[in-house]
């Protein structure tokens, strides 16, 4: 089928039989759950879709509905997801398997309903599960495994498959759909471990929990800390079981997307890496054509997996390399690109350490040309050799040039 | 190690906590009834479901926050939850309970 | 109106709680869930019943308890609901959402709005203390006129928020006012919401002995004083359909009402209340009963 971003992670819902959706519309990304609700009213998809009137609310329906023993999802974008924020660490403490569909988009202010992954970085310490996708197919590919890796006992966390907004969100792309039953042989039905419906055990779920472990008669009860420490572990072990379930697909299905955790592209020869994730990926392989028919060689690796961070597999990976330089769709403001950071962060362990610069580029939807990547490759190719290292950041594509005469005094005057 | 043997090794540590879970205890926030020393005392002779024999009044039973007062004939008090608030006493239609300081046996 | 002995005896709640000793919460919640039995999933926001409800590993009732953020009980029961129907379990097992006056006219007014705008089939029981008492007694948007808070030091500059209208605005098929101080109109008025299809809220006055300031003992009667003095009329609306409560009925005569003031002398928190504030409480009970007369003239 021809599908856009959105429709795509739309059947993937339907196909994986989804329990309760909740969800409130958001550019953009509200043609998901439309598409949902056409399902339902169809009959194609015997869900209950309860239409709230906030995200904050739709989080908080899908952590009681996945506590009660239901299948759930939902999709949201920038400003939604920042609104689910306080509802995020309750699903990851709670280790529901919740899967949701990032549709990435700037944050404001200003208004912006144009992608730049920032709105996906900002929930990077709360405990969830955060894929990315490239392609259409690879979002549809990409929510099937979600629901599989979410409800494996071994993991039991939530994850957000994340796509760029308009750039897939809204582009029609072929995908491929499977059968019914071969999906359903793939996800097995859900088996809740909280699973509230079953009244026969009583559970009271998410008490205060004090610092210390607590010790009765009656038994004894983990502290805050060792809740935590146990989540932790989860997120740290469930690399191996993403990379399972992605091997597992690929048997299946016959797709894959390099190991599950990052897809790497003529990177065998290469001593000079790009690293992205998403568009800016994407745009990357059309880069790295034209940097070697200039006599460069270089290879592109795409970031799948962004939490947990695959430290161990990048060092493993960029250990014999000499050079990476990472283009980053966000921005952790005061600092860098996160990107760019955490990969410095990770490699940080190797003896011999790669050069690495990051860059900034596409925030707000600012479009990412070839050109721009190009020139970054050879900014930082240049420092490198110079022996120049800095943490300010570096924009490309900002056009500062046509501003020069733009002032905005006569506008905040201040009284 | 297979992946298998390395998850049944760390589920031992971690995999048995998984969320903060809670089953029912009496008690929980201990013995309650020695926040306060006074505990309610029915006189017999006045208490109505006594004198008459019958199921009646229970106004104890009915107003008591904590569950601690049985309907039973006579009503009884759990002594070791009993939070002393009074409440039973100010409730009674004949007056037949008095706030008293009950000594530990 | 029900006896005593119709009661269920079973008690859903074990003591020695962590409760304060006198608490009308607790008693609202002992009846509640004896209306209810237990094939019921209660969800509670941040609040007082939190704590009722235990620390980690051990809780005090035997229902299943789902804690949820503050200002999501109305979505919290809505997804509970959700879930159930799609197990096909929903005709079996209620939903109470119970959440203090906090969590309900102020932080999770919109999650409430919205569960019932969507005719979610749940009991919403709001339990009305009268102020934020979990965090320490500040003041909330149901705090009524005159009260001193940790936040309202020179007393609450407007009247409380009226937040069973506000429901009945909603058409939901009932809504209800209680009080702790009334066991037996509280459990019949919960045993009718269970068998009621739709969104049900209920409104509870829960005197609170620290916050309100008075001994324990009198918490029924400050209960009763404030339906005797016409501040605190029972009524239920069901389907639209105004009526009055038995134990209220007699309060359409004014004359028959206790003047507010043996109300508000018996509790501290009205202890800087002035001649003018006593004035607008004459007038709001004077203007409430005046709109009850006139509902119940229409029907």
């Amino acid at each position: 089928m021809i599908l856009t971003g959105n429709h795509a992670a739309a059947h993937a819902f339907r196909q994986a039989r989804v329990g309760v959706v909740s969800a409130y519309p958001i550019t953009p990304q509200s043609p998901v759950v439309e598409k949902i609700a056409e399902f339902i009213a169809e009959g194609k998809l015997k869900a209950r879709f309860v239409k709230v009137e906030s995200e904050h609310s739709a989080m908080a329906v899908l952590c009681a509905a996945s506590a009660t023993g239901s299948r759930v999802g939902t999709a949201t974008s920038a400003h939604g997801l920042e609104l689910m924020y306080e509802m995020l660490p309750w699903a990851s403490g709670n280790r529901l398997p919740i899967v949701l569909n990032l549709a990435t988009r700037s944050l404001g202010a200003p208004w912006s309903v144009w992608t730049d992954h920032q709105d996906f970085i900002t929930i990077r310490d709360v405990g969830w599960i955060q894929l990315f996708c490239e392609n259409n197919q690879e979002i549809y590919d990409t929510n099937i495994q979600a629901f599989k890796i979410a409800e494996d006992p071994r993991v039991l966390l939530p994850v957000a498959c994340a796509f760029d907004g308009y750039v897939l969100s809204h582009t029609a792309m072929p995908v491929k759909l499977e059968k019914q039953d071969m999906i359903d042989d793939f996800i097995p039905p859900l088996k809740h471990h909280i699973n509230l419906s079953d009244i026969s055990t009583v559970k009271g779920i998410d008490p205060v929990t004090t610092p210390q472990v607590v010790k009765r008669n009656e038994g004894v009860a983990p502290g805050y800390y060792e809740y935590r420490y146990s989540l932790q572990k989860a997120l740290e072990n469930s690399i191996d079981i993403i990379k399972e379930v992605h091997d597992d697909f690929a048997r299946k299905f016959g797709r894959s997307y390099g190991n599950g955790i990052y897809k790497e592209i003529q990177t065998d020869d290469a001593d000079t890496i790009i690293f992205g994730m998403g568009s800016v990926a994407s745009q990357s392989r059309v880069a790295i054509e034209k940097l070697r028919i200039e006599g460069l060689k270089v290879g592109l690796v795409s970031l799948k997996l962004f939490r947990p961070y695959p430290a161990e597999e990048l060092r493993e990976f960029f250990k014999d390399k000499k050079n990476i330089i990472v283009f980053d769709r966000d921005i952790g403001y005061g600092y860098e690109g996160t990107l760019s950071y955490e990969l410095k962060a990770a490699l940080y362990g190797l003896k011999n350490r790669p050069n690495i610069k990051g860059f900034i580029v596409g925030l707000g939807g600012r479009d990412v040309k070839t050109e721009h990547i190009i020139n970054g490759v050879h900014k930082a190719l240049d420092e490198f050799e110079k022996d120049i290292y800095t943490n300010k950041t570096d924009f490309l594509g900002l056009n500062l040039e046509e501003l020069e005469d733009y002032d905005e005094e006569s506008y905040f005057k201040g009284g | 190690m297979k992946l298998d043997e390395q998850m049944t090794n760390s589920k031992k540590k971690y995999q048995k906590i998984l969320g903060s879970v809670q089953k029912p205890v009496i008690g929980e926030a201990g013995q309650t009834g020695t926040w306060s020393p006074k505990k309610p005392v029915i006189d017999l002779t006045k208490c109505i479901p006594v004198k008459s024999g019958k199921p009646s009044c229970f106004n104890c039973w009915l107003y008591c926050p904590e569950a601690v007062v049985s309907r039973t004939i006579p009503p009884q008090i759990d002594f070791k939850y009993c939070k002393g608030c009074g409440i039973c006493m100010e409730e009674c239609p004949v007056k037949a309970i008095r706030m008293e300081e009950v000594k530990e046996e | 109106m029900v006896n005593v002995i119709d009661l269920p005896e079973e008690e859903y709640i074990y003591p020695g709680t962590r409760a304060c000793a006198g608490c009308a919460m607790a008693l609202i919640y002992r009846i509640a869930l004896k209306a209810l039995g237990s094939n019921t999933i209660i969800t509670v926001p941040a609040s007082c019943l939190t704590v009722l409800h235990g620390m980690q590993g051990f809780c005090t009732t035997k229902i299943s308890v789902y804690h949820t953020p503050f200002a999501t009980t109305g979505a919290s029961a809505s997804g509970i609901l959700a879930a159930l129907e799609d197990k096909g379990l929903a005709d079996e097992i209620n939903v109470l959402a119970f959440a203090g006056d906090g969590g309900t006219t102020d932080i999770g007014v919109q999650a409430l709005s919205g569960a019932v705008e969507r005719g979610t089939n749940f009991i919403y029981a709001c339990y009305d203390n009268e102020a934020y008492m979990n965090t320490g007694v500040q003041r909330s948007g149901s705090t009524p006129l005159g009260v001193q808070t940790t936040t309202t030091p020179e007393g609450k500059l407007v009247h409380k928020k009226n937040m069973p209208r506000i429901l009945e605005a909603h058409g939901i098929p009932y809504v209800a006012t209680a009080n702790a101080a009334y066991p037996l109109d509280l459990y019949e008025k919960f045993k009718k919401a269970k068998e009621i299809k739709g969104s049900k809220y209920i409104h509870i006055l829960s005197p609170c002995p620290p916050g309100w300031g008075y001994d324990p003992k009198y918490t029924m009667l400050i209960g009763r004083l404030a339906n005797e003095t016409g501040f605190w009329p029972l009524y239920e609306v069901i389907d639209g359909t105004f009526k009055l409560s038995n134990s209220s009925k007699r309060y359409l005569d004014s004359s028959k009402r206790k003047p507010i003031t043996e109300y508000l002398k018996a509790q501290k928190r009205f202890n800087s209340i002035d001649k003018k504030t006593i004035e607008a409480y004459e007038k709001y009970i004077e203007n409430a009963w005046i709109d009850i007369k006139s509902r119940l003239e229409k029907q």
